[in-house]
């Protein structure tokens, strides 16, 4: 009888990752994901195959060849101050960009998601400190909180990762916790508890699952925030360090060229600028798909 | 009313008192002397136990945190090491450059952005709405810093239509009143006649401001879009419609009133993100202002600075963000009846 109700159970709660499934399969007809999605695949191929993608080596330096304007030579976006080919660089860029924007999310989820389970499912004076202390990490603005961290912890672009991921938790604690209250109330949670599920097979085997779709958003946008995040340490000298071709550190150190080499300023912003366009397209598809609420 | 407003001032004390309290300790915990850090490679042992004795940093952290307390309630922020002079004296003197940019960014953001979004709202599915949606999400997708540098590139390099930098034509240069410069600039005209000041204060805001307002402009043209769209389908605005009533004042008059409640939140929000956005554009446009300040700070390992730059900040961005709250409820009696 009890294995026949938990089956049951199993039932109702697959059902409810089946339209994960069919949700995920909409997404086909939602243009903004899909130009999203190409954009992002289009970066992450990039990010693999940059040595097959250009002959040129990110650091090699020529000085002979230095401030070459771009679309007249075989470097086809040009080069930069000391004679680097900036296409190479961006190609290459793009590596270091995708795994901070991973990284640092992971950090984020992995906390965020553990904080928001815990303060959501236990609820009472845990549910109050925990928020407590969340309002109060929210308290200080994102860009500043992320800026002292790595300041304090060293300029680096590990630190950097460290201090957008810590500075994120929060966020994810409290989107985690919003859907984790909603989703403990159902009567399947109620039913599997009844049958003696012990709270952590509740809390990650039951509801985890069944909160995934606020959190893939908010993931998919985090990437995109991470990357930016990231570009704006490094403009600042508190991310990745000289030579590293990372984004955000090859536009500050074309700060000097606005007057006279306006590719080595425009071209590694523009690559910013599109792989974050990719990351928000993609969520505003998920958010469209996954909660119909926010829907136009 | 009143009691609501009570309830939310009573929960602002433990959030202030939590964000003094993480600042310090983040700072206190952080790895390296700041002593040492201070006085640089060179510095003797002996000169380093001066120091840290001057700063107590000799005595245990709980002595530290609290006198540390102690002095913040005095609103005393403390010495800046690199210039001696008091914390609470240098956030107040680089506070009118930001509050001024900070201000006109509010502006143009707000106007532009809310235009933009019933523009969308109102003409759904028309390439006006699918223009000003597609560069909204270009604009929340773009590095703040780089877009203040293709300004400057185009906009000062190439057309040499505004400064690439600063506050004021040196020229000018005046001694400052209020030290927000167009206010300082309106006055100098209605006592002296001379434009001059005003102009140049105003010139020197344009890039600035409209760079470091583009992100919030995205940002309130997408949730101006949403919103009024929700309104518009709701059965009074078809009331008022079936009635006759004009369309132009339909939108106007009944729905963007209601549709602006969400509006008001997300601008109310977005005070913390340029007062830290400030940062990264007061760096590119050499805006004299708390974030280039705080910067500087950051970059010299000034403990001190530092520590009153982001309590000072982080308590502006609580205290605004409950004064908006205390609108929104005021507008919406809804939210301070749950």
């Amino acid at each position: 009888m009890s294995t026949e109700i938990k089956e049951n159970i199993i039932e109702i709660s697959s059902e409810k990752n089946s339209l994960f499934r069919e949700a995920l399969f909409q997404l086909k007809g939602n243009k903004s994901a899909i130009i999203g999605f190409i954009i992002i695949v289009g970066f992450i191929l990039m990010a693999f195959l940059a040595p097959w993608l250009t002959p040129f080596e990110p650091n090699a330096q020529d000085i002979s060849i230095r401030k070459t304007a771009p679309f007249v030579s075989s470097h086809i976006l040009g080069t930069d101050d000391l004679g680097r080919d900036l296409l190479t660089r961006i190609i290459y860029g793009s590596r270091i960009s995708l795994i901070i924007g991973t990284i640092s999310v992971g950090i984020s989820l992995t906390f965020g998601i553990l904080i928001g389970l815990i303060s959501g499912y236990y609820g009472g004076w845990v549910d109050r400190i925990v928020m407590r202390f969340i309002d109060i990490m929210l308290a200080i603005p994102y860009v500043l909180l992320t800026i002292v961290i790595v300041a304090l912890l060293g300029p680096s672009l590990i630190n950097a990762m460290i201090a957008i991921g810590v500075s994120q938790i929060p966020q994810y604690a409290r989107v985690v916790r919003a859907s984790v209250l909603a989703e403990k109330e159902n009567d399947y949670i109620t039913a599997e508890r009844s049958l003696g599920a012990s709270d952590s097979e509740l809390m990650f085997k039951s509801i985890l699952p069944n909160c995934i779709a606020p959190i893939f958003v908010q993931a998919t946008l985090g990437i995109g925030d991470a990357i930016l995040s990231s570009a704006a340490l490094s403009f600042l000298g508190l991310g990745a360090q000289p030579p590293t071709s990372e984004w955000g550190l090859m536009i500050a150190s074309s700060r000097e060229f606005v007057t006279s080499a306006w590719w080595i300023v425009t071209f590694p912003g523009v690559a910013v600028l599109l792989t974050v366009l990719g990351f928000n397209l993609l969520a505003d598809g998920l958010r469209d798909v996954l909660d119909p609420r926010m829907k136009d | 009313m009143l009691k609501y407003i009570f309830k939310r001032l009573s929960l602002l004390i433990p959030t202030l008192f939590g964000v003094v309290t993480i600042v310090f300790f983040m700072i206190a915990l952080s790895p390296g002397d700041p002593a040492r850090v201070m006085l640089g490679e060179r510095a003797t042992a002996a000169s380093i136990e001066k120091l840290r004795h001057e700063l107590g940093l000799d005595k245990p952290l709980y002595v530290q945190y609290g006198l540390y307390l102690k002095r913040v309630v005095r609103l005393d922020l403390g010495k800046s090491i690199k210039s001696g002079q008091k914390v609470s004296e240098e956030i107040r003197d680089h506070l009118p450059a930001t509050v001024e940019l900070a201000v006109w960014a509010m502006i143009f953001s707000t106007t532009v952005g809310i235009l933009l979004g019933v523009l969308s709202a109102t003409r759904k599915n028309s390439w006006i709405d699918f223009g000003s949606m597609a560069s909204a999400l270009v604009g929340v997708s773009m590095p703040v810093f780089w877009l203040a540098l293709v300004f400057i590139m185009i906009f000062s390099v190439k057309l040499d239509l505004f400064p690439t930098g600063g506050r004021m034509n040196i020229r000018y240069y005046f001694t400052p009143i209020s030290g927000v410069y167009v206010l300082d600039g309106f006055i100098i005209l209605l006592k002296t006649g001379d434009p001059k000041v005003l102009f140049s204060a105003l010139h020197h805001l344009v890039l600035p401001a409209i760079a470091l307002g583009t992100i919030p402009l995205a940002i309130t043209a997408r949730i101006t879009r949403s919103s009024l769209l929700e309104v518009l389908n709701q059965d009074y605005i078809k009331t008022a419609r079936s009635a006759g009533i004009k369309e132009s004042r339909v939108i106007y008059r009944y729905a963007l009133k209601n549709a602006l409640l969400p509006i008001i939140t997300v601008v109310g929000l977005q005070v913390g993100m340029l007062l830290a956005g400030a940062i990264l554009t007061e760096t590119v446009f050499a805006w004299p202002g708390i974030g280039k300040w705080l910067y500087h700070a950051i970059e010299a390992r000034d403990y001190p600075a530092v520590q009153g730059g982001i309590i000072f900040i982080s308590i502006s961005f609580v205290l605004i963000n409950l004064i908006v709250d205390i609108l929104y409820s005021v507008v919406n009696p809804k939210i301070r009846l749950s």
